[in-house]
Order: structure tokens, then sequence, then C-alpha cells
């Protein structure tokens, strides 16, 4: 791929001191960031989403740390940082965040309008009726009319839609380089989640922006994605575009958690759910984290850890069953469906 | 199929009017919705945040009082003033789940108690040991073990604790279930297990749901009827591949039109309808909740009515 590689992130472990004990939160993944693609990381709660894009932004909790690994920004390395004025040069200026629950992101106790001024102010080094300016012009480029007016409302004095762009509003202020959206959707309705969604891509286009999107809602990530990594257990089990990911799923991991949607299920049937539970990240795993759970495994799943193959140039997946001498598996029938298209409404 | 007209009605709802705070504060959450649910049926209400589905809900199981009309069960008037006597069977009978299983339950109980509380307000007591065995029961209906009854909440992932929820509306052995955003808080895979548990136990007990939730993908796999809500009015009521075939409202349109869909060409090419209360002239004819079809219910005025009914003949 000729693409300029934004991002990279170079075999990032991740471990966090819980009570005596070590969690692996993440394992050893390696992956990079495109120029102005759109990345959907993918997984259940658990397997270590929210703490990659942590790393990115020096927002570790204080018992989690870097203990290997490198992720490359602009030719410097950011798990070298160590101070918080070396993070600040990229944190919200470069690399910006917008959270999962727009409910409790704001200060309840300062207007919007300061609540965006604090950030131009910072970053910008603009002042007074000139930050208000550029804050009143970025509302209006989230769709809130009247932006002069609303700036000296309270966030109370506004609707959860309302609020989640403000939150973006926020976070494009400084014009970042790469915008990173931890569920930006989960806590709204569809209607306003689909206007949301919309608004997110408007902007992508207009600020030039690299976007990554965490969402475990694969409805969304169908709307945004180009590019797809579906987490398990700390490492990245598949990667490929997002048309791949959903037609072509090499993964069984994958395939699980497809077939589990209930836009597939037939009525009257069971569902597709994923037996067992999540492996024990305070353990070493041996083999393929997914193995119990997988009525595909092979006996080398249980002892080595699969290497990737690669099934296109951009679609890579862990899994030894895409090894020349595995035996031939055939993703379930019910994926088909997928490619048929739900049926869409007119 | 069977015909709607011949199921029996186990709940039903009757020009229900639900409003909170009194003169300037007054907000009508709840305006004149009518809809029956029958027995054995999974019944889903839909509809965006505040748009009062869950005051219903709670309308049902009386925590909310209504201002106005009725709410049969089984035939018997159960809003406004019953007897305490009637109160504690309806407890009984009606029981709710709810949304954020790390919200409900109470941190500082055993997994026993928690399950147990409701038979303390039943007439007929329990030994300690008959309690025992019917909370392990209850665990063991949900998929957990009976062991579990000795520990705490915090033990439980998000999916086991919803368990807890439900066996703990199970204990009372109830004919009724409101399931308000049972699965909205709970992760993908997961999701899945809690919806079949719901179905299977329905099967098993012959349990009627009022499923309340904002996901219509999730409320078309539950759900034999659905009703959409908007802003404390019911638009459109109908079976759930009827409604999903021929949506006639146009909130029921956007609504449906912005489903996530998993599927990445259809959702890159989508249509997002947008609904504008406004599109309605409701100056002079006023709507009425009207019958289009068998089984297919309505909010509209009458040049309204014939626009669907035409719709409906060409389809």
């Amino acid at each position: 791929m000729e693409q300029e590689v934004i991002l990279s992130v170079k075999n990032l472990h991740v471990k966090f001191d819980l009570r005596g004990k070590t969690l692996n939160a993440i394992r050893g993944i390696s992956l990079d960031l495109y120029k102005n693609e759109s990345l959907a990381i993918v997984g259940e709660s658990g397997s270590g989403k929210s703490v990659l894009v942590k790393t990115f932004m020096g927002l570790l909790d204080a018992n989690g740390k870097i203990t290997d690994g490198q992720i490359i920004y602009e030719g410097k390395d950011l798990t070298k940082f160590k101070t918080e004025k070396e993070w600040l040069t990229v944190r919200g200026k470069k690399i910006a965040m917008v959270l999962q629950d727009p409910m409790t992101s704001l200060n309840p106790l300062k207007t919007i309008g300061y609540q965006i001024c604090e950030a131009i102010e910072l970053h910008q080094g603009l002042k007074g009726a000139e930050a208000k300016a550029q804050a009143a012009k970025i509302l209006q480029d989230v769709g809130i009319t009247e932006p002069e007016m609303r700036m000296k409302q309270y966030p109370h004095e506004f609707s959860g839609g309302m609020r989640q762009r403000v939150v973006i509003a926020i976070a494009v202020a400084c014009k970042p380089k790469i915008l990173i959206c931890d569920e930006p959707t989960t806590a709204l309705d569809v209607t306003i989640q689909a206007q949301i969604l919309n608004l997110l891509k408007d902007l992508k286009v207009k600020y030039n922006l690299t976007t990554i999107y965490i969402t475990h809602d694969l409805g969304v990530v169908a709307n945004v994605a180009d590019r797809i990594a579906v987490l398990y257990a700390g490492d990245i089990v598949e990667i490929g575009t997002c048309e791949e990911v959903f037609y072509n799923p090499r993964h069984p991991y994958t395939w699980a958690l497809l077939s589990s949607l209930p836009q597939l299920g037939i009525k009257g049937e069971n569902l597709y759910s994923i037996k067992g539970t999540p492996p024990n990240l305070f353990t070493d795993i041996k083999g393929d984290a997914f193995a119990p759970r997988n009525p595909h495994a092979l006996k080398i799943d249980f002892v080595k850890r699969p290497p990737y193959f690669d099934v296109s140039p951009t679609h890579k997946a862990r899994t030894w069953l895409l090894d020349p001498r595995a035996p031939k598996v055939e993703p379930p029938k019910i994926l088909g469906k997928l490619r048929e298209g739900v049926k869409n409404i007119d | 199929m069977i015909e709607t007209n011949e199921k029996q009605p186990l709940l039903q709802v009757k020009n229900l009017d639900i409003t909170f705070g009194t003169h300037k504060n007054k907000f009508h959450a709840v305006k004149n919705v009518s809809f029956d649910i029958y027995k054995g049926e999974t019944f889903g209400l839909v509809g965006e945040s505040g748009s009062g589905k869950t005051t219903i809900g709670r309308s049902i199981i009386r925590i909310n009082p209504t201002s106005g009309g009725e709410i049969l069960y089984k035939g018997e008037k159960i809003n406004g003033k019953i007897s305490k006597e009637r109160d504690r069977e309806l407890t009984r009978q009606i029981q709710m789940i709810f949304q954020d299983p790390m919200a409900s339950l109470n941190e500082r109980a055993k997994v026993d108690f928690i399950v147990s509380e409701g038979l303390y307000n039943l007439k007929e007591k329990f030994s300690s040991f008959q309690r025992k065995a019917k909370v392990g029961k209850a665990l063991s209906d949900v998929g957990l073990l009976p062991e579990f009854a000795s520990r705490f909440p915090h033990e439980f992932s998000g999916g086991q604790r919803q368990r807890i929820g439900i066996a703990r509306a199970l204990i009372m052995e109830p004919d009724f279930i409101i399931a308000d955003e049972p699965i909205s808080a709970l992760d993908v895979s997961i999701r899945a297990q809690v919806l079949n548990l719901l179905s299977e136990l329905q099967k098993k007990r012959g349990l009627t749901y009022l499923f309340i939730a904002h996901d219509l993908s999730v409320v078309r796999f539950i759900s034999d009827r659905i009703a959409v809500i908007h802003k404390g009015e019911l638009v459109e009521l109908a079976e759930t591949e009827k409604l999903f075939a021929h949506p006639l409202h146009p909130y029921t349109r956007a609504l449906l039109s912005a489903i996530p869909l998993p599927d990445p060409i259809a959702e890159k090419n989508k249509k997002l309808l947008v609904y504008d209360p406004n599109m309605h002239n409701y100056s002079v004819d006023k709507p009425v909740w009207c019958e289009i079809e068998s089984g297919h219910f309505i909010l509209a005025n009458n040049p309204e009515i014939e626009k669907y009914k035409k719709q409906l003949e060409n389809s």
C-alpha cells in the first residue's frame, strides 16, 4: 500500500497492576493507521480497545504501564513521553478524543462557550473575542444553530444529541489530525445516532481528519469504517477493509461476532451465541486466546499462538485455520445472509 | 397464525394519560394511549428517549400513578386505588427486568437476598430451607449455578448480573414480565445469550412480555407485535413483519431508516429519513387512533387515512 502512515504501533504491550496481580491488557499489537482513513476497532468489553487508544494520548490509569513496544507519531515515540508538557504537544492538539457519554464528559458548572474557548485558547493561542468567534464557527459546523446564544447556555440546557455535538466541537476545535471516537453513539437514540454519525463523516472530510472508532455495534461499523480491526483479549485477531471483514471474515471469533447479530436471527429460533467467557487476562495465555470457545479449534490452537496469515494485501487474520496444512472449515452459513443484504426499507 | 381477535387479552390499556407536575409545570408524558397485550405474546414498545415508553411500563406495575384512562389486567382494573391485598398479588404476577444490571442490584446484599427479597412480601411465608431451594431453582433456571447465591453482585459480569435480575423476577412466578431495555447495557455477544434465555423462558412457562427498547433490530427479533411511540402518543401498532414490510406513519419510517445495518454496502448507500412533526396538517382535522387494516393501528386524520389505505392497496 502506498498510503501514508500517520501513526504506527509496533508490538505494543500494556500491563496493569491490580491488587498485586498483573493484568495483560494489550498483548503485542502492531497496527498502522493511514492518513485520512477511518479505522474501526471492534471487540467485547474488556478486550482492550479503550486501553489501546488511551496509550495514544497518554491517558492510561496510574496502575497501567506500557512494558514493550513503540507508538510512532510524527517521528517521535509516544511511549517515551514522560512529562505532561510533552504530552500536551500531542494530546488535544494532534490527537483528540470524543468520549462515550455526553452526559458526563462536559462540566455542568461552566457554559458551553467557556468549555470550547478553553480548548481554543490553550492550543491555538487565540484570546477573548477571537476565540469566541472561532468557537461560534465550530458550533455552526457541528450543526448547532444560533451559536452565539447557545454558547451562553449550560450543558443541562442541551439534549443528549446536542451535547454530543458540543463534545465533538470541543474535540475538533484544535484542528487535530487524528480524532478518536470512543463509542460515540452508544448513549444515544437510533435516530440521533444516525445524525451524529453523518456529522462525524462530514467533519472528517471538512477538517481532513483521520478517525478511529471504537465500538461494539457492528451496524455503526458498517456505516463509518474503511478498515476494521477485531480485538479479542488484547490482541488484533483480524484486520481488513470493511467489505473484507463483513463479506469474507476468516477468524472464528469474527464469525461468532457476526453470527450473534439480532439482525440475522430467525424468529422462534435461538440466536447464535458464543459459548463460554473471555479468557482470564491475569494468567499467561497459551496458544490462541479464542481456542477454548472456538468450536473449530485445532490441537495446535491450544499450544502455539498463531501468526498472521495474509488473506489479501489488506486483510490478515491470526488463526491456524488459514495455514495450508489446516483442514478446510467453512464459515457459518448464516453469514451468507449478510451478503444478501439485510432487507433495506425503501 | 391465530387471528388476533381470537386471542385472550392479558393486559388492556385504554386511553391512558400520565402527567407529571401540577399547574404551570404540568407535563403530559403519555397521551391517550390504548393497546392490548395478548397472553403468551411478546409486545414490543419502541420509541426514543423521553417518549414515555418506560413511563407506561412503570404505570403498569403501579410505580407511576395514572391521571386518566384505565389499565385492565385479566379484565380487572389495576390502576388508581385498589386494595392492599390485590396490590400484593399484582406485584407477584407482574414483574420487571431493568436496563442496567450494574445499577439495579444492591451492591451490599448477597445474591441470595437479592433474588428472594420479593418472597418476603408474599402472604405465604417460607421457611429458610424452602426459600433457599427456590433461590437455587431460580438461579439454575437462568443458567447460573445455585452456589452463586452466597456471592455478592460485584463478583459477576454484566451478563451474569442481568441473569440475576431475571432470576429475581422469575422467583415470584409471574405471568407477565415488563423488560425495560434489558439488553441495551450488554455486549453484543452477551446480548444474544440473554435474548435466547428470555425466549426460552417464555416457551417453558408461557410468559407474556412487554419488551421496551429503542433498538428496532432487537425488537424485531423478539417481538410478535410492535407499537411505536412518539412524544407520549402511539403512532403505529402492527404485527412485527407487517410493520417492517409496510411502515405507514412517517415517524415509523424514519425510525426504520435509522437502524444501523451490519452490511457495508447497504449501509453506505442508505437514505436517512427525517421525521418532522410539522408535516402533518392537524389544524382542522384532528388525528385519531384507528385500525387501518386488521391488527394494524395508526394515528392519523381522515385525509391521511385515505392516503395510507391507498398505499396499502398498492403494495
